[in-house]
């Protein structure tokens, strides 16, 4: 149950690695702080669940955030109504998301391709606006959902006195909002990573994949695929889910913005970004815009400046108005610029650029210079990874 | 599922794996941030002190953020001793000596809050986690100033707030690390009735267009309030999106309602639109109940009049400050932000800049940077000459207390600037509340 086969083993013990010692090695990114990489492993989770329905069974939902701002809001009425501890608050964001995932995909999956979408699309609209105004008294509209001073919390409260600050999420005492937040977190997204694994490489897996490349053909066979897609549907809505529950627990504040129509569409530029199909490359997908949306987005003229003081003056002074166009509040400039060159020229996302690479540095070492590009073989490994 | 491989088992890996992570990566960094904590978040050790400056650069209000930016800078080069000095020149009592503050020098980080709750605090803890930022400033959004507002709170970081005017950032919601020096739709709505009530008398069917969010309903309350008081009715109270564009489909309905003032809660572009496609309508022509039919904006600012053009004309709205004003704080101000940038500043721009001077101060006053000493600082001082004649920041709720300034658009503009005639200088006791009236708690000073 709790094993790999030894390929899928390595790749995980490396992505294990790779994000617990990720406060280490984005230091020299300027973006080695909690707030951030609590949103790199949260975003990260987001994305693994959203290429379970997109990478694997081919669905493209467009109302993937709807699930993530339920997902915060039961988390933080979980807070207000029992405890500030996280796990009972991710626990019923898992439950609660799925539910709602169950209802909508059950309408949703009666269509495919574009139809699909804009179902989605427009479910999520819905849930936005509900959020917005209509169910102000769940959700505070547009200020959000956030702690006050007079929340019943009965678990806590049955155990210590009300304190004078606002409390806390805490983890048996461990603060959530540092970096113990962030190991939470990553932790969650290691195990959402062995999940995902686990569901590319199973019958059920297979299945998918199957109803990716032909529905038509596993309805001749005789295979009601309607389980298998709403399956699909709700698992990837619970991890949408539980990365809203986790945006919760690291900063306890829930807005209706989340469920925004641009923060569906964010979702699924990560993921094609990345890579489609691959368990890795959504992940990077979410790192790099997430990158862009806060790192990129604040650097200035001055900045800029310090950074090039080494070259003369005239060019500094060519050079930098030029480069600020693409940084500061021109970050989505590059951003979509980068997603166009991707696109374009690496059509299965950042991971096929890595793959292309490893199948040329291994042909140079074995010499054999021939046959240096064999994409199209490369291609079919693309679920597995 | 079924092939169990031989070899090491996951979890045995992962067991010693973690391990060895955790000892070589966490540890150092628990014990580091231990040794901080002993003293306080972000507290100065080298020789300069920087600032969080958190405003909005895309998005609706982008407009307005680019100049809160503008005055940013001016007053760090104004604190550093740079420039002509502007309002330091005029402040009373003052305590910074032109050097930085407390003998540090002053710099700045910047964010785009997008005009986004979580947009904001993601910029703002980048800003204290990462940069260091001792203080976070700016906003232009009620709905952003209380989100940021109360994440400063939990990490022990002061805000100075800066365009927001909702009740609620410094009553339901505020906070012991939140400060505001603008007004607020109480102040507006108290300012403006004596006024609408002498231009407009006291029979009036007011129907409310009102943006659908925080800022919105806080003053539309605050107006309903205010000219029921007088005797108005209100006919109606409408919703309308944020952001939306086309609002005909709102204004049909009050050429049938009966009703003979149109209030406009809107601000920004919203307002831009809105008031010209009411002028579009021709309700501005129009007879009613055997009135002239009238439109009030309660909140104005310069940069909204420039886009609404010739609509503005004859508008009555109040204001936290305007260019035009004539005292010397206003004067110094004035010059300074035009030599620099060659215009005059919006209000947006100076709250922002007197909220980066009163902290700065108040810093040099406590000799310190730990925050609960600056709280105590800030809280119940008295100032005078920076533009809005004697202010004080109340204690109780952290609110600066001033007179408000009822405008009217200008129908004789002489230059592209002048756009707004002060026609009162309301006294600050005729909009001042009690504190406890929008409930809510600051909260302590210590932060864990």
């Amino acid at each position: 149950m709790l094993t790999l086969p030894k390929k899928e083993l390595i790749t995980f013990l490396i992505f294990a690695v790779v994000v617990l010692s990720m406060p280490v090695w984005l230091i020299p990114f300027g973006a080695s702080y909690p707030g951030l990489l609590q949103t790199f492993a949260i975003f990260g989770l987001f994305a693994v669940g959203f290429n379970i329905l997109f990478g694997l069974t081919g669905y493209l939902s467009f109302g993937h955030a709807a699930f993530l701002g339920v997902g915060s809001y039961t988390a933080v009425w979980s807070f207000k109504l029992f405890t500030m501890n996280p796990i009972p608050a991710i626990i019923f964001a898992i439950i609660i998301s799925g539910v709602f995932a169950l209802l909508i995909g059950f309408i949703s999956l009666r269509r495919s391709g574009i139809y699909f979408s804009i179902l989605t699309l427009a479910f999520a609209q819905m849930s936005y606006n509900l959020a917005y105004s209509v169910l102000t008294p769940v959700t505070n509209g547009e200020t959000g959902l956030a702690l006050t001073m007079q929340d019943p919390r009965i678990i806590d409260l049955a155990f210590s006195e009300r304190g004078e600050a606002l409390p806390q999420v805490a983890l048996f005492g461990l603060n959530m909002a540092g970096y113990g937040g962030f190991y939470f977190a990553a932790i969650i997204l290691i195990l959402g990573y062995f999940v995902a694994q686990k569901i590319a490489i199973s019958p059920f897996g297979m299945m998918l994949k199957g109803i990716k490349s032909n529905q038509n053909r596993m309805g001749y066979t005789g295979l009601n695929t309607k389980p298998y897609t709403l399956a699909a549907f709700v698992i990837s809505g619970m991890y949408a889910g539980l990365a809203g529950g986790l945006l919760a627990v690291t900063d306890p504040l829930a807005g209706a913005e989340r469920m925004q129509w641009t923060a569906s569409g964010e979702i699924v530029l990560m993921v094609v970004l990345g890579g489609i199909g691959t368990i890795f490359g959504p992940v990077l997908g979410a790192w790099i815009i997430k990158y862009f949306a806060n790192i990129f987005s604040a650097i200035n003229e001055n900045i800029l400046h310090n950074m090039f003081s080494f070259l003369p003056a005239s060019v500094q002074d060519f050079l930098v108005p030029l480069l600020a166009l693409f940084v500061g509040e021109g970050w989505e400039l590059t951003m979509g610029l980068m997603f166009v060159l991707v696109v374009v020229f690496l059509p299965g996302g950042l991971m096929e650029g890595y793959r292309r690479i490893a199948v040329r540095i291994s042909a140079m070492s074995s010499k054999e210079t021939k046959s240096v590009d064999k994409p199209a073989q490369t291609d079919k490994q693309a679920g597995g990874e | 599922m079924s092939d169990q491989k031989k070899g090491v088992s996951r979890r045995k890996v992962i067991k010693t794996g973690a391990a060895g992570i955790i000892g070589a990566g966490v540890a150092p960094m628990v014990f580091t941030r231990g040794a901080w904590a002993q003293e306080f978040r972000n507290n100065p050790t080298g020789s300069e002190v920087t600032f969080g400056l958190n405003v909005p650069q895309t998005g609706a209000y982008a407009d307005e953020g680019a100049d809160e930016l503008r005055a940013y800078e001016l007053a760090v080069k104004h604190i550093n001793g740079e420039g002509d000095g502007g309002m330091l020149n005029t402040m009373q009592p003052l305590s910074l000596q032109g050097n930085g503050i407390n003998g540090k020098k002053l710099a700045y980080v910047t964010g785009d809050t997008q005009t986004k709750s979580d947009a904001a605090r993601d910029s703002a803890r980048r800003m204290i986690e990462r940069d260091g930022a001792i203080m976070i400033t700016g906003g232009s959004s009620s709905g952003v100033a209380v989100a940021v507002q109360s994440l400063c709170q939990e990490m022990g970081i002061i805000f100075m707030a800066g365009l927001t005017h909702s009740n609620d950032t410094t009553g339901k919601d505020k906070r012991r690390y939140g400060f505001r020096h603008f007004f607020n739709t109480h102040m507006s709505g108290a300012a403006l009735a004596p006024v609408l009530s002498a231009e407009y008398g006291n029979e009036r069917k007011a129907y409310h267009l009102t943006a659908d969010y925080n800022w919105g309903w806080s003053q539309e309350g605050s107006l309903i309030d205010s000219t029921e008081a007088l005797g108005w009715e209100t006919t109606a109270a409408v919703r309308t999106p944020l952001g939306a564009g086309d609002f005909s489909q709102y204004i049909t309905p009050v050429l049938n309602s009966g009703a003979d003032v149109l209030i406009l809660n809107h601000y920004g572009r919203d307002m831009v639109n809105s008031l010209t496609q009411a002028v579009q309508f021709g309700l501005r022509d129009r007879q009613q109940n055997g009135k002239n039919f009238e439109i009030v904006v309660p909140l104005f600012s310069r940069l909204m009049a420039q886009g609404a053009g010739e609509n503005i004309k004859g508008i009555l709205g109040s204001t936290n400050w305007n260019w035009s004003l004539q005292d010397a704080g206003s004067q110094a101000f004035v010059k300074s932000f035009g030599a620099e940038y060659g215009f005059p500043p919006s209000q947006a721009a100076h709250t922002c800049y007197v909220q980066a001077l009163l902290y700065a101060d108040a810093c040099q006053r406590a000799g310190t940077f730990y925050p609960p000493e600056v709280i105590r600082a800030l809280e119940g001082f008295k100032f005078d000459g920076m533009g809005n004649g004697p202010t004080e920041y109340r204690a109780e709720d952290h609110q600066c207390f001033k007179d408000v300034l009822v405008v009217r658009g200008n129908q004789n503009p002489t230059s592209e600037f002048d756009l707004l005639e002060v026609i009162q200088e309301v006294p600050r006791a005729q909009v001042e509340y009690d504190a406890a009236i929008f409930g809510g708690e600051l909260g302590p000073y210590e932060v864990s």
